[in-house]
């Protein structure tokens, strides 16, 4: 690839995204956007970055932008944030939450397995939950995997990995070669079209936000200014979930990590670990 | 080291599923059918059992029967891994015992994440 493609790239995708690509990431842009481009009848990735350029087309810059950061997700991945949420989380939601108002932001909700893993752990103690208004938005700047997510059709591979069992033969149906997720779940879960990078003052207050494993895509200033926006967005009683390969440590003192729980981080002023027990 | 006991009348995938066990650090043996694997389980139990369900001799629902029934043992974790991929076998699969099923094709990341979930790792 040449350099000013590249280089073309690569600032398009920050401005749009945030997301940061450094040149051994190239391979990534080769893998995504050689099927898009042959999607649009060209030949190759250089004609591609070549049509964007010249036609400076919204939407097929918007569809190169999805094509780079749609992540994987599988259901209840890495276990442990669930488990954390499941024994630490929600019980002191429980007892300290006088509204019985509950509100969830999974803010990289890609195809839905996390806001619907979520939404699995609130139904399997329902009796504790009826009464309460609770209300999980999952968002993702790819409109593509949102209509993925809205529909809840997995395919076997997707529901085999991370789902148990049990949860399949409770909350799924299947139809063939799709394993369709029932509508008492996927009513749980609202959907929107959002950019991290936009402004949040739409969204509400949030006790609980899942952004796992997007801070590793941008830079150091964007990770700093989109941690401390979510603090805003967060209750002085709320949690912040984040991947195992990430850390406030060194970008903001908005939030304190909690003390051997990989990835859970709660404010900073206050004493959210206490009241979850740790 | 945990031990697996892969249950498979196909030794392509008895093969498969040793290199991906191996490669999660468990000690694996191997028995061809349901009563093959009963013989294994009378001589020395596993920590979990990779299970298919079509077999000769004795196929897999049988053997976890057979094997749920055993007094006095400690009973090991059954995961079925089978083609059998449709509702009505994993219902009857969990009713008969098993903790997991896989449908197969399978791959390392399932069978990780599988066992993952029954606490083998």
């Amino acid at each position: 690839m040449r350099s000013e493609d590249f280089e073309f790239l690569a600032d398009m995708l920050k401005r749009r995204s945030g997301l940061m690509l450094t040149k051994d990431k190239v391979y990534l842009l080769e893998s995504r956007l050689t099927p898009l481009a042959r999607n649009h009848g060209l030949e190759s990735l250089e004609a591609l970055v070549q049509k964007l350029r010249v036609s400076r087309s919204e939407a097929l810059a918007v569809e190169v932008t999805e094509a780079m950061t749609t992540n994987e997700s599988f259901f209840f991945r890495d276990n442990t944030p669930f488990d954390l949420f499941k024994k630490h989380v929600l019980p002191m939601v429980e007892k300290t939450n006088t509204t019985k108002r509950l509100r969830i932001w999974c803010a990289a909700a890609s195809t839905g397995q996390e806001p619907y893993s979520l939404a699995m752990i609130l139904k399997e103690n329902w009796f504790k939950w009826k009464d309460w208004n609770i209300e999980i938005v999952g968002t993702d700047i790819c409109t593509q995997v949102l209509e993925k997510a809205k529909k809840g059709h997995y395919s076997q591979f997707e529901v085999q990995r991370g789902l148990p069992i049990q949860m399949l033969i409770k909350y799924f149906t299947q139809d063939g070669d799709v394993w369709k997720l029932n509508d008492e779940i996927k009513s749980m879960v609202k959907y929107r079209p959002f950019n991290l990078l936009d402004s949040y003052s739409t969204l509400g207050s949030f006790d609980v936000i899942f952004c796992r494993n997007v801070l590793i895509y941008f830079d150091q200033k964007t990770k700093s200014d989109v941690l401390e926006r979510m603090r805003r967005n967060l209750s002085d009683q709320g949690v912040l979930f984040l991947g195992a390969a990430e850390t406030v440590l060194g970008i903001t003192d908005a939030f304190k990590p909690v003390r051997g729980q990989r990835g859970l981080y709660v404010p900073s002023a206050g004493n959210v670990e206490q009241l979850m027990g740790f | 080291m945990k031990t697996c006991l892969v249950v498979d009348d196909s030794k392509v995938i008895r093969k498969v599923a040793r290199r991906i066990l191996e490669e999660l650090s468990f000690n694996v043996e191997e028995a061809v059918d349901g009563q093959d694997a009963l013989d294994v389980c009378n001589r020395m139990m596993p920590d979990v059992v990779l299970l298919d369900w079509n077999m000769p001799v004795m196929n897999g629902l049988e053997f976890l029967k057979k094997l749920r029934s055993m007094q006095g043992v400690e009973q090991p974790i059954v995961v079925f891994c089978t083609t059998e991929n449709d509702m009505s076998h994993i219902r009857v699969a969990i009713e008969a015992g098993a903790n997991e099923y896989i449908m197969k094709p399978f791959d390392r990341e399932i069978i990780e994440a599988k066992f993952s979930q029954v606490g083998l790792m």
